[in-house]
């Protein structure tokens, strides 16, 4: 009997702590917003232009948490290698883009300079798709039985093969991304304040996030996918072809992160072999925001991340007194997914995940 | 890999005929040469061109690319040797003459495009390398090196395992010395052996007579086991003189063990050191992540708490708060990082799997920023980190305990009390608790398991023994920097547990070996040696999923079917009968 209520004690304490927790963060969010904004060190246009650079950074988390979303959702393993898949799409556009810009493509014609960067993403997703299906090929089909850690271990690898591969052939020196001088030229959208790449980037997101949405939820094969998902075995039976259906899921994720990558290039100017790991990471959590396995969360999950990263330190920290707030920005990002993971592990929109699924 | 399936074996002498065959040689070749084009543009041919393994023989770069045409000559050779040596070592030629072929085309064309604009490695260094200094003329050697090797290497897997296995041996433990010759010889050059030191080995790589008796000894002694097999022999022995065999063998294990960092001079008292304090933070780790399967991607959360609680608690220099003595502030260490694991266990204990791993890493990455922070510099340091922390032992720094010597007993010590701790705990009641939770959560809440409790014990003492380790590690630098805080050591410590296998106490021990030992001594090699480690990290999950040391019930589950299916038929009997004769 006494252990007994030992045990309720705990639950009963265990609840009071989630509580407090939650009330903690909450007045944490809503006073120190009310201080920052009372103090009113920053004016409506501050604002605005911290709108418009999260848009850019989310468009870019959402395009890659939709690798993140769709591999989870498929094969319940977290693509650690995803960032470098990314990584690799930049520096493919990369090579590209001087190429192009060699050829003198980039210059004031903005139809010829559109069309460059068209050409530089599709070489990007090239690249990235070759390397998504070879490390599906190599470190992730053996394991597909084996317990779930062991993936995720050799994903790790992997992900760091990818790096320091990279690390060897093009160095550790910081590549910049050549861009036409119209990109970036402050746009005329009122109130945000945006360039023409942020534009560019937002606007090139949406469009592949939409199609690709539609790709998923139209076509016959986006069916096959998400039959695969929703389960292996009565999809193999259906006549699904399992291992294409994980495979394409690979390429289409693969395609999206390399667009980004050159997007992220474009916007961000600054390449190197270890750019993956951080924008990785970050849309996992997006991913997680947004509801995993979601196509449309993803896409929420993204830009959601993407304003409160660029919003939540400036807001909720400055009014505290806390210094050098930007320096924080990753640290609210991933209280957040703690937070989400915490007190609605479904995501914003989404299945829930945190029970395993039979 | 299917290639390794195709054609089905039983399909092999039937369809010698089939052209199929042949393509299969070109795919492994064009392949393989795939690979010996990636080992030259990474940079491994060229910048370790001039680096040698055996003096005015044979330099890394060029071994490199030898393992590779052998390692293609072998993959080809593979199924062809079941039908004849001479297809296999033909097989083997062609596989390497081709992936040869794919090096002489980048020779042609880097000759004709800047290939250096994009690669940094596709330089006049590597041509030269790979055609002999002869420009296009020497297109060709490539082509020949490469039939050379693969047939060498196809024509090795045809001879008797008596004879392959000594020499497969002897030469990788060339490469294996050639690589650590310079290592080696620096902590012998002070004792009376400098001469044959100087004799065996270069400052870097082996001298020609060293790698003559390096390569004699290994084959004799790899000869000498196989022929004499005493491990089997001990085992046939019963166990009151198995006892006496064994005994003294784990004894000399000890005595090699305590006296390895003095006898092999201050380098490798460094390294084991890291070694013994990563073994220290895997065993931590293995309770939350080997026993309770819960997997922490931000261990370095409770490392950062320890290490920082005694560098505030004892330092001398600014930010210092306590000028303590370190063992007075270790205590302190190890239960605040245990207080911040109850605090981080509490919110998270619901959220299961990859999620936990990803809510964990997230907690990781909180703290490394806010130790970096300009919000905790007042307190921390920030990037200036904390100095003048006093060693464990203060001694003079002539002592035979300055250093890392003496880091390397402290932490040996902790790591066998918690590994005592843990082995102990494994069997008990929460340990069968662990163990239930790992495997199924679920049944082991319904079977009566206080999931609350459990998991947050598992996490208390992980917490406690990563900050144990932090602890000891700053007394090992002297200092600590926000920048000594990283997502790399989360991840570290969790390979170490998973690639040793989970829940096993020596396969921390390996995994630290393999994992961190092997990288520190490769310093040397420091741009390849995370791209090796990643490499390392993919094969080993690949091929033993369970780890390399599993525990015994892990191994069993992954295995249970390919045992029965390997056992012969009469064997099989004969073990349900022996169950039947033993049965009461």
């Amino acid at each position: 009997m006494h252990v007994r209520r030992l045990d309720r004690l705990t639950d009963v304490a265990i609840d009071v702590f989630m509580l407090a927790f939650k009330a903690a963060v909450i007045a944490l969010v809503v006073v120190g917003s009310f201080l920052t904004l009372i103090g009113g060190t920053y004016t409506g246009a501050d604002w605005l232009e911290l709108v418009g650079a999260g848009l850019t950074q989310g468009s870019i988390y959402a395009m890659i948490a939709l690798g993140y979303t769709m591999v989870y959702g498929i094969l319940r393993m977290i693509n650690f290698a995803h960032g470098e898949i990314f990584m690799a799409g930049s520096f493919g556009g990369y090579f590209a883009i001087v190429a192009l810009a060699g050829a003198g493509m980039l210059s004031d014609n903005v139809i010829v300079s559109l069309i460059a960067i068209l050409i530089a993403i599709l070489v990007a997703m090239a690249v990235s798709v070759t390397l998504a299906v070879g490390v599906e090929r190599i470190a992730y089909r053996p394991l597909r039985n084996a317990p779930t850690l062991v993936p995720l271990i050799s994903a790790i690898g992997a992900s760091l093969f990818l790096q320091y591969s990279f690390r060897g052939f093009f160095g550790s020196g910081i590549y910049a991304y050549p861009t036409p001088a119209f990109l970036q030229q402050e746009s005329p959208i009122p109130f945000l304040s945006m360039r023409w790449v942020d534009v560019l980037v937002v606007i090139a997101s949406l469009a592949m996030m939409t199609v690709l949405y539609l790709f998923v939820m139209r076509s016959k094969t986006g069916t096959a996918i998400r039959a695969v998902s929703e389960d292996k075995g009565t999809a193999a039976l259906m006549g699904i072809d399992a291992n294409r259906a994980i495979v394409l899921t690979f390429v289409i994720g693969a395609a999206m992160a390399g667009a980004a990558g050159v997007l992220y290039g474009l916007a961000f100017i600054q390449v190197t072999f270890a750019m993956g790991i951080f924008p990785g990471i970050k849309a996992f959590t997006a991913a997680v925001l947004g509801g995993i396995g979601n196509v449309p969360g993803a896409l929420l999950g993204g830009l959601f991340l993407g304003l409160v990263e660029a919003i939540g330190p400036t807001l909720f920290l400055t009014g505290f007194g806390v210094p050098a707030t930007n320096q924080l920005k990753d640290a609210v990002a991933f209280t957040m997914l703690v937070l989400i993971l915490v007190f609605r592990p479904s995501g914003l929109l989404g299945e829930r995940v945190t029970r395993k699924r039979a | 890999m299917s290639a390794a399936t195709f054609p089905p074996p039983d399909m092999i002498g039937a369809a010698a005929a089939d052209p199929w065959r042949l393509l299969r040689l070109v795919k492994i070749g064009v392949a393989g040469g795939a690979i010996a084009i990636y080992v030259c543009l990474v940079g491994i041919v060229p910048v370790f061109a001039v680096r040698p393994l055996i003096i005015g023989v044979l330099e890394l770069g060029q071994a490199a690319l030898l393992i590779a045409f052998a390692a293609i000559g072998y993959v080809a050779a593979r199924d062809r040797v079941k039908v004849s040596r001479f297809r296999a070592v033909s097989g083997g030629a062609i596989a390497g003459a081709i992936a040869g072929a794919m090096l002489t085309g980048l020779i042609a064309f880097g000759a004709v495009l800047d290939l250096r604009a994009m690669f940094l490695n596709a330089s006049p260094v590597l041509y030269d390398l790979l055609n002999n200094g002869l420009v296009l003329k020497g297109a060709y050697v490539p082509i020949v090196v490469g039939a050379i090797t693969g047939g060498i290497a196809a024509a090795i897997l045809g001879l008797s395992s008596r004879v392959r296995v000594p020499l497969v041996v002897g030469l990788s433990l060339l490469v294996f010395f050639g690589l650590f010759a310079g290592l080696l010889r620096t902590p012998m050059l002070v004792t009376p052996l400098a001469g044959l030191a100087r004799f065996l080995f270069g400052s870097e790589g082996l001298t020609v007579a060293g790698g003559t008796i390096v390569f004699i000894l290994t084959v004799a002694t790899t000869v000498i086991v196989r022929t004499t097999k005493p491990r089997r022999r001990v085992a046939a022995l019963p166990p009151a003189q198995r006892r006496l065999v064994v005994g003294p063998l784990m004894l000399l294990v000890l005595a090699m063990v305590l006296l390895f960092p003095l006898a092999l001079g201050p380098f490798f008292a460094q390294v084991i050191a890291i070694v013994a304090l990563f073994v220290l933070l895997g065993l931590g780790l293995n309770i939350t992540l080997g026993l309770a399967g819960l997997l922490d991607l931000g261990f370095v959360a409770f490392y950062a708490v320890g290490a920082y609680t005694v560098a505030l608690l004892t330092s001398t220099a600014e930010y210092g708060i306590a000028g303590w003595s370190f063992w007075q502030a270790v205590p302190f260490g190890v239960v605040f990082a245990m207080l911040v694991a109850l605090f981080l266990g509490l919110p998270i204990l619901r959220i299961r799997g990859d999620y936990l791993a990803i809510a964990t890493l997230g907690f990781g990455e909180i703290i490394r920023i806010l130790a970096g922070s300009d919000l905790l510099k007042p307190w921390l340091g920030g990037p200036r980190g904390i100095l003048n922390i006093p060693k464990p032992l203060d001694v003079p720094p002539t002592d035979w305990l300055a250093g890392p010597v003496q880091i390397y007993y402290i932490a040996l010590a902790c790591a066998a009390v918690v590994g005592f701790v843990a082995w102990r705990l494994r069997g008990s009641r929460l340990g069968r608790s662990w163990l239930a939770i790992r495997e199924d959560e679920d049944v082991a809440e319904g079977m009566g398991v206080n999931l609350v409790q459990t998991k947050l014990l598992a996490y208390m003492l992980g917490g406690a023994f990563a900050g144990l380790a932090g602890a000891i590690s700053v007394g090992l630098v002297g200092s600590i920097f926000a920048s000594s805080i990283q997502l790399q050591l989360s991840i570290n410590v969790a390979a170490i547990v998973i690639v040793g296998g989970m829940g096993s106490i020596p396969g921390v021990v390996l995994g630290a070996l393999v994992l961190i030992g092997l990288p520190e001594l490769f310093r040397e090699f420091s741009d390849y040696r995370l791209l090796f480690y990643g490499l390392a990290l993919m094969t080993i999950m690949i091929l033993r999923p369970e780890g390399l040391l599993p525990s015994r019930v892990s191994r069993r589950e992954l295995h249970t079917s390919d045992e029965i299916l390997a056992l012969p038929d009469d064997q099989l009997i004969t073990d349900a009968e022996r169950r039947e004769a033993t049965a009461p």
